[in-house]
């Protein structure tokens, strides 16, 4: 499937969603989103970690992601891996690929603000890859500034 | 014309595109559309509304996208638009190709017949979800609790986005066109039919709006 075609996808899920709501606010909507992504990345993940060895251990969980998953979702590798080793990993990606086409606004700013949406889906597939891998996670994501994103992900329990 | 179209979309499809996962797509798709049913209480005419106007939505910029990467010019007629979507528009996005058919005589309406629909990989519909409405003889509505708010009537049309896709970007090209599903496989039918006919061509002037 061409980009483009997902990407068309990902712009109108919002608007959708909102349109489907009796007056919520913003933030169900983005909540909506994180949960479409929650699912995706569940069932998603299941495919790509069928061929795979049994994990060893969380970071290894986390390797895959940063490798496996990324690739088959955004086509690259994440570009950083950091953690505290107490079940904090950040994930940072300099050129994350879902912003690529972003254009319209002016300023910085502007742009980060806009793109917020689109980071909630993303949270999403995280957190439900993690949890078909067996891991209940928090993620959050925030952008200092478009093509950047960072990645936080605290492991709430292990398996 | 230089290349068979054909051979052009193929070309374009290989070349021209950047590839996503085809199940992340796949499967993006299909938890919007469970997310619109369960938002509209599983009433499919809202929801299939809706799907054709995010489809619509995509279809005015999708267009765009369409004619820089294709770098195809206008369309002798509506039988050559109609093998220009199924050929090149198709394949350049979703890598499938559906067959042209039943083009009417005056040549304005044809149907496109899907093979395959990347679409609709992992899904099944629900029982309720296929009911159809067959004129006046529709069968009374099972009061299940959980089907209790969906009126007997449209079935949904999954793949819906399509349709407004298609109605989108061919709106831009101004022709002003029909398109909507006449069968669809996950409804239980034979093949998945769309037809598209065209309404007018649009005089130079601004689109009517719609969000």
């Amino acid at each position: 499937v061409a980009e483009p075609a997902l990407f068309g996808l990902l712009i109108e899920m919002g608007p959708a969603l909102e349109a489907a709501m009796t007056g919520g606010a913003r933030e169900a909507v983005f909540f909506k989103m994180e949960m479409l992504g929650y699912n995706v990345g569940q069932r998603l993940v299941e495919r790509l970690a069928k061929d795979h060895a049994r994990f060893t251990d969380t970071l290894d969980v986390v390797k895959f992601i940063c490798k496996e998953f990324w690739m088959a979702v955004f086509r690259k590798q994440v570009d950083n891996l950091k953690t505290n080793h107490r079940g904090v990993y950040v994930l940072q990606d300099n050129n994350f690929r879902w912003f690529m086409n972003a254009s319209g606004a002016t300023t910085l700013q502007d742009a980060t603000q806009a793109m917020t949406p689109f980071l909630w889906f993303p949270c999403g597939l995280i957190r439900g890859a993690l949890a078909g891998l067996g891991y209940a996670t928090v993620v959050m994501a925030e952008s200092v500034g478009i093509p950047q994103c960072t990645f936080q992900i605290k492991i709430a329990t292990g398996r | 014309m230089a290349k068979p179209l054909k051979t052009l979309g193929e070309d374009v499809w290989r070349t021209k595109v950047e590839k996503v996962n085809g199940e992340l797509f796949a499967l993006t798709y299909g938890s919007i559309v469970t997310q619109l049913c369960r938002d509209f209480n599983n009433n499919y005419a809202k929801v299939n509304t809706q799907l054709d106007k995010m489809g619509y939505n995509m279809g005015t910029r999708l267009i765009e996208e369409f004619l820089a990467r294709s770098q195809l010019g206008r369309c002798r007629d509506f039988r050559d638009t109609a093998e220009t979507v199924a050929k090149v528009a198709f394949k350049m996005f979703l890598n499938i190709s559906p067959t042209v058919t039943n083009v009417a005589p005056d040549a304005k309406a044809f149907s496109l017949i899907f093979d395959e629909n990347p679409l609709a990989e992992f899904v099944e519909l629900p029982e309720s979800a296929r009911r159809r409405a067959v004129g006046s003889t529709a069968g009374p509505v099972e009061n299940g609790d959980a089907m209790a708010s969906a009126p007997a009537q449209a079935p949904l049309w999954f793949s819906n986005v399509l349709c407004g896709v298609v109605r989108g970007a061919l709106e831009m090209v101004q022709l002003q066109v029909d398109a909507r599903w006449v069968s669809d496989v996950l409804l239980g039918d034979e093949c998945s039919e769309m037809r598209v006919t065209l309404i007018k061509v649009l005089e130079d002037e601004v689109p009517a709006g719609e969000d």
